[in-house]
């Protein structure tokens, strides 16, 4: 019906685009990460591995790394225990209210992540809204100290950033499961519990797959969080490149670790992918 | 015989078959949603083992009426009975009654079997007794070559198959099917019908069918309860409900129908120009008349319109429709009633559009009917 | 659709638990807001409960506030741009996902989609090495450039999504009346596209005003707002941080919820 005219001309200026302003880029990310840089701060094009063996071998980086990953996976484990029931409450519990409730789902999720990351960091501070709330009250007599500049923090900021991320895709399996199917499944004895377990979350698991995935990956490259409330010990992994780019000159190694995290991430795509297929059955 | 004017009285249950014992009270089960009355006052006994179809038009709320049966729905009034313990109590999942939904509500990611089992698995029966249970069922519906796969992979009278089976294998006291056909093309649909209606005999559970095809309703029940807006018409066999319905709207909704409305008086009725003997009481009366029951005599009888309880009038086919086996007339007869005869076809071609034909029928088959009124 | 919608519900058992957990949520999502706002009254600091001394002095000097207001018109100027470019390629790229096949077709889909779901770190490492490389000095240019590009995902999206709603038939009808592809495109297949794009449109306007992540690296000497507050932020946090902030909010609710509302008239014109 479309002629290669017609196709030509809406595929050939995205393709171009994307081309140069996406896949060059990381091309030239990949040639990066292979060179080094010289002690007057020029960039060397000697092609060789060093980089990475840096990042393997000193411990600064592959620790922080794993610290990384760490506290991603513990923003998505902690975005899917928050998200998952207030999801599965909109789908079948919601009833008139649930389109409101829904945009106050997403209203959340669309406001700006500084403004967020930033009220955290005065409600958690030592002089901040929760530390002096708790000696008002009386429950503590000193400011707690590790609520701010702590892993602590960053978990809890990126949680309270990702989790409208993980009940969107879950609400969106949820919904798409006939209810006809829960009714099937009371008619054949079983309780709304075993319904839930054998029925609805199994159906619903291509959703909270790629909720786990959004929060994770996007936790482990955050550099935002870590720097308004992570101290010295919430340093995470994109800290790191970030300095590599500024004061800690040294563009190599910088692409070199993004790159790392660039094949992290695709590969988790790839493998949630994989997952979320294997469980969709329409 | 109750006069067309009176309101029609609301039951219209009759008693189940005397040699069967009742399984299912349904006693003045009424079901409101939010301003709209869709069942009213419906009380019907559900007998052991017998073909019950519920009929009627859409939003005549037979599928509220399965529904509450099955649990899914809970009554605004009115009260289920099995076996002296209060049914309407239990949720779905506490009562021995299974459900073949209209569009199956298979189970996406268990396969065939696995979705046949679930009701044993769910009531932790021993994984042996499952599969022997398992592959009985499916070799009923004969699903067994296809018992490892997906449901998305069979067809569509294959997943109903299926669906019969995985209600079947749990052995429940009443079966549900909630229009199970309506999804089948019309030869699938008969074949079904046939299928359905011999394994009910062959299992024995009562079966509660819910239809707006009063033909399939006629093929494959023991008794027919016709459900109106709400309320119940008639509940009958099929033979007793075409030659005795109850009412006009029975009698219009099951196969075709002259309606005759007249007047009684003294012993005599009188429709239009028509005439003949009937022993009910004075005023207005109205009959069903069913078009097999209009004959085409032959120029040789008797022009005495009243003799031998036949009925004889004049008319001008207006219209011819062939169907097959039978055709459809309808005549225009003196006095400007247009009644519509059934015959047989004939042989040959046979144009009668615009003649002038006898009719006559037996005033035993001009049934009278009460009065259906409008229900808000 | 009888499928989907639950009847009464009476077979599913009211859960007390589900509704303490789901307001909890709600209130854990909301509450850091609401104290930001609150704060911005607070004559007193950021800090401190509870609030004493409440003030509009915030607001006032704000609204005094000189390289806010610039960067605010720079954040504007960036995100009209971006806006531009990512509708501009985005759309077509929806088309031509729909209708065209071409080798690397999936590399393409998946190329598109990437900046979407990656950090923004690496979007915005991978553009300044571009720029370096190129010679090219960083400005409010890079900086379009770089939402333009990461937001081309946004579009195509929505697009795509709309598109699998358009009846072909309407496409076929307006060739065989003998209106050409160009004429049908702006016939037909944008005005049935309209809500998409809208939609798109302000989504994308809203991401690139509060956009931090890319900015980062691609910036030059202008700044845009939310580098504006970062800046700040740096330097020591005052309530008017907070007002900026509840400022923000606002915008960002008015936005969401007509970019929700369009949404939903899409589906159900279309449904």
């Amino acid at each position: 019906m479309f002629s290669r005219a017609y196709k030509t001309v809406v595929t050939l200026p995205p393709l171009l685009w994307v081309t140069v302003f996406l896949l060059v880029p990381y091309a030239l990310m990949f040639c990066y990460s292979f060179w080094s840089v010289s002690p007057s701060q020029l960039i060397v094009h000697s092609w060789n591995l060093q980089n990475y063996k840096d990042l393997f071998q000193k411990p600064t980086y592959w620790q922080t790394l794993l610290r990384s990953m760490w506290i991603a996976a513990r923003v998505m484990l902690f975005s899917l225990l928050l998200g998952y029931p207030l999801a599965y409450f909109l789908s079948f519990y919601a009833g008139k209210r649930k389109d409101l409730l829904y945009q106050l789902v997403i209203i959340p999720l669309w406001v700006s992540y500084l403004v967020r990351a930033y009220a955290w960091k005065t409600i958690l501070g030592s002089d901040g809204v929760l530390n002096t709330l708790l000696q008002y009250v009386h429950l503590t007599k000193h400011p707690l100290d590790f609520l701010l500049y702590s892993p602590f923090a960053v978990v809890l900021t990126l949680t309270h950033i990702y989790t409208p991320f993980t009940i969107l895709p879950i609400y969106a399996a949820l919904e798409h499961i006939p209810r006809n199917l829960v009714e099937a499944s009371h008619d054949l004895g079983a309780t709304p519990a075993q319904t839930f377990w054998k029925v609805i979350f199994p159906l619903s698991i291509p959703g909270v797959v790629a909720g786990a995935t959004f929060a994770f990956v996007l936790s482990l490259g955050d550099f935002l969080a870590p720097l308004l409330l992570g101290g010295p010990s919430g340093i995470m992994i994109s800290n790191i490149v970030v300095s590599l780019f500024g004061a800690a000159y040294n563009w190599p190694l910088g692409a070199a670790i993004s790159l790392g995290m660039l094949v992290i991430v695709v590969s988790l795509l790839f493998f949630s992918e994989r997952l979320e297929k294997k469980w969709s059955f329409s | 015989m109750a006069s067309p004017t009176t309101p029609a009285v609301a039951t219209a249950d009759t008693t189940p078959s005397a040699t069967k014992p009742t399984l299912l009270s349904i006693r003045n089960v009424a079901k409101t949603f939010g301003r709209n009355a869709v069942l009213r006052n419906v009380s019907l006994e559900i007998a052991e083992g017998e073909f019950l179809t519920i009929l009627g038009e859409s939003g005549s709320g037979k599928t509220t009426l399965l529904r509450i049966i099955a649990g899914f729905e809970t009554s605004s009034s009115g009260e289920l009975w099995m076996e002296n313990d209060r049914f309407d109590r239990q949720p779905p999942y506490r009562r021995r009654v299974n459900t073949v939904f209209q569009h199956y509500a298979l189970f996406p990611h268990f396969t065939v079997e696995e979705n046949v089992g679930y009701g044993l698995r769910v009531a932790k029966r021993p994984a042996a007794e499952i599969a022997q249970r398992v592959a009985e069922a499916l070799d009923k519906v004969k699903m067994t070559a296809h018992a490892k796969s997906k449901p998305s992979k069979i067809s569509g009278g294959q997943q109903q198959r299926v669906a019969l089976a995985r209600a079947l294998v749990n052995r429940p006291r009443l079966l549900l099917l909630d229009e199970p056909l309506s999804a089948l093309d019309a030869n699938l649909r008969r074949q079904m019908q046939v299928e359905l209606k011999s394994l009910q005999r062959e299992v024995g559970i009562a079966f509660v069918f819910v239809t707006h095809d009063q033909e399939e309703a006629m093929v494959m029940s023991d008794r027919i309860a016709l459900l109106r807006s709400g309320e119940l018409e008639q509940v009958a066999t099929p033979r007793e409900i075409y030659s005795r319905p109850a009412t006009a709207y029975v009698a219009q909704f099951i196969g075709h129908t002259n309606l005759l409305k007249g007047q009684a008086l003294g012993g005599i009725v009188r429709c239009g120009s028509l005439t003949w003997p009937a022993s009910l009481p004075d005023g207005p009366v109205l009959f069903s008349l069913r078009p097999e029951h209009i004959r085409l005599p032959g120029a040789d009888t008797s022009t005495n319109s009243r003799s031998n309880g036949q009925v004889r009038v004049r008319g001008r086919v207006l219209h011819q429709a062939f169907h097959g086996a039978t055709e459809l007339l309808r005549v225009e007869c003196t006095g400007g009633l247009v009644l519509v005869v059934r015959i047989a076809s004939a042989s040959g071609v046979q144009d009668k559009n615009k003649d002038e034909v006898d009719l006559e029928f037996s005033a035993a088959d001009a049934v009278p009917v009460r009065d259906s009124p409008e229900r808000n | 659709m009888e499928l989907l919608v639950s009847g009464s519900d009476s077979n599913v058992p009211k859960s007390r638990w589900l509704l303490i957990h789901a307001a909890a949520v709600f209130a854990f999502l909301y509450l850091p807001i609401a104290v930001l706002i609150l704060y911005s009254f607070n004559g007193q600091g950021v800090g401190g409960f509870p609030p004493h001394h409440l003030t509009l002095n915030w607001y006032r000097i704000l609204f005094a506030d000189g390289p806010i207001w610039d960067s605010v018109l720079n954040s504007l100027q960036v995100a009209l741009a971006a806006m531009a470019i990512a509708l501009t390629f985005g759309i077509p790229a929806a088309l031509a996902l729909d209708r065209a096949q071409f080798p690397g077709k999936a590399l393409f889909r998946r190329l598109v989609l990437l900046p979407l779901i990656l950090p923004g770190i690496i979007t915005g490492l991978s553009l300044l090495m571009l720029f370096n490389v190129m010679g090219t000095k960083l400005s409010l240019m890079t900086i379009v450039l770089g939402h333009g590009t990461a937001l081309i995902s946004v579009a195509t999206t929505e697009v795509f999504a709309g598109l699998q709603k358009l009846d072909r038939a309407q496409e076929e009808a307006s060739l065989d009346l003998g209106a050409n592809y160009w004429q049908t495109f702006w016939r037909i297949t944008v005005p049935n596209l309209k809500l998409p794009i809208i939609g798109a449109a302000l989504l994308i306007f809203t991401l690139s005003m509060d956009e931090i992540a890319v900015s980062f690296f691609l910036i030059g000497r202008d700044n845009t707002l939310p580098l504006e507050i970062w800046g700040r932020l740096r330097r020591g946090i005052t309530p008017e941080i907070n007002a900026v902030s509840t400022i923000i909010f606002i915008f960002s609710l008015v936005t969401i919820v007509v970019w929700y509302r369009l949404r939903v008239r899409a589906e159900v014109g279309t449904g």
